[in-house]
């Protein structure tokens, strides 16, 4: 009872705390100075007709990069958690006929929704994380569909090295070519709308795609391969 | 009178105290970690609703819009929160690891069965 009230009091706290600070809060007017430095001169300067894609691949690249090497992490330490132990393997059921016929149908067309979505990524909402997602569902459809077959893992390895290493290779193009590591003006910036603009964000956005799409699987997949565990 | 920033903030800050009573009061694994996730989207759907100006639209720039500056919200705390939701996600996998490993070792996914830091 009494732990139960301490945690109602806690909570009411942390609500209260929330309260007093949005309580008077109102929208603002303008924008700020950075973000109207965005707006006004991102257009010319990036070329995207996407703002939020110009900060997070070209003003914001290196958090980009960090967050990219992030999910790297994530993938490599789960695989290292829970490839190594050694139980029994786990009796694979057969997928039902429904889902074995819908998922012939509907892998191609996510896949190629994926892909729009991250080609298009410095136009429309969208991008190389929202388009690797994508990607990545197409593919356990594929394996939920087919459990017994299994997936070539090395593919997906593969693919992720070398997109993460032609991320960071464009970045230091940059450098020589431009301004700085991840300036997108190292080819013609084009002019905005068009699919080929924005210099070299749809580039890298590619690589990212492939990337999040290889390194998502993977991970649901090691997931999936875990050993046994004991629990009923 | 209650304005659409208002109702977003107020959206996120219960999904972010529902997030912390489950985290405080729930003892299966898995249901800290989802509670762990609500109190991430709430976070998420604060930072947005504090980018947001007064009769604006997105920060896309095409045809509809003549003058960026006076028609677009603030598109920083967005570009934030994309790569918030990417680390979200990367912590959630990792915290479901942890609980798979967990659960393996204990055979038992209450967090009270789990003493070995405790003195």
């Amino acid at each position: 009872m009494i732990k139960k009230l301490t945690f109602l009091a806690l909570i009411a706290g942390f609500g209260y705390m929330l309260w007093t600070g949005l309580a008077k809060y109102n929208a603002a007017e303008s924008l700020n100075r950075i973000s109207s430095y965005y707006a006004q001169d991102g257009l010319e300067e990036v070329g995207a007709a996407n703002l939020v894609t110009a900060v997070v691949v070209t003003y914001r690249g290196l958090d980009t990069l960090g967050e990219v090497s992030i999910l790297f992490l994530t993938a490599s330490i789960l695989g290292f958690f829970l490839v190594s132990g050694k139980g029994p393997k786990i009796p694979l059921q057969d997928s039902s006929e429904i889902l074995k016929t819908a998922s012939k149908l509907l892998e191609p067309i996510i896949l190629l929704f994926g892909i729009y979505v991250f080609i298009n990524g410095h136009l429309t909402p969208g991008g190389g994380f929202q388009g690797g997602a994508i990607l990545a569902s197409a593919l356990i459809l594929a394996y939920l569909a087919n459990p017994k077959e299994g997936i070539n893992k090395s593919i997906f390895r593969i693919t992720e090295s070398i997109s993460g290493v032609v991320f960071i290779l464009i970045g230091i193009l940059g450098i020589v070519l431009a301004g700085g590591f991840l300036d997108n003006r190292i080819i013609p910036v084009g002019s905005i709308g068009d699919l080929i603009s924005a210099g070299i964000i749809p580039i890298i956005y590619i690589f990212v795609g492939m990337k999040v799409g290889a390194e998502l699987t993977s991970i649901v997949t090691n997931l999936k391969h875990s050993p046994k565990n004991n629990v009923e | 009178m209650m304005a659409l920033e208002h109702i977003t903030l107020i959206i996120g800050s219960s999904l972010i105290l529902l997030g912390l009573w489950g985290l405080i009061t729930q003892k299966n694994l898995i249901k800290i970690v989802i509670s762990f996730t609500l109190v991430d989207a709430g976070i998420h759907i604060l930072m947005i609703s504090l980018g947001y100006l007064k009769n604006r639209t997105a920060p896309i720039v095409d045809g509809t819009i003549d003058n960026a500056v006076e028609q677009i919200v603030d598109p920083i705390p967005q570009a934030m929160v994309l790569t918030a939701i990417v680390i979200g996600l990367g912590i959630t996998a990792l915290m479901l690891s942890f609980v798979i490993r967990l659960a393996k070792d204990k055979n038992s996914l209450n967090v009270s069965n789990f003493k070995d830091l405790k003195w």
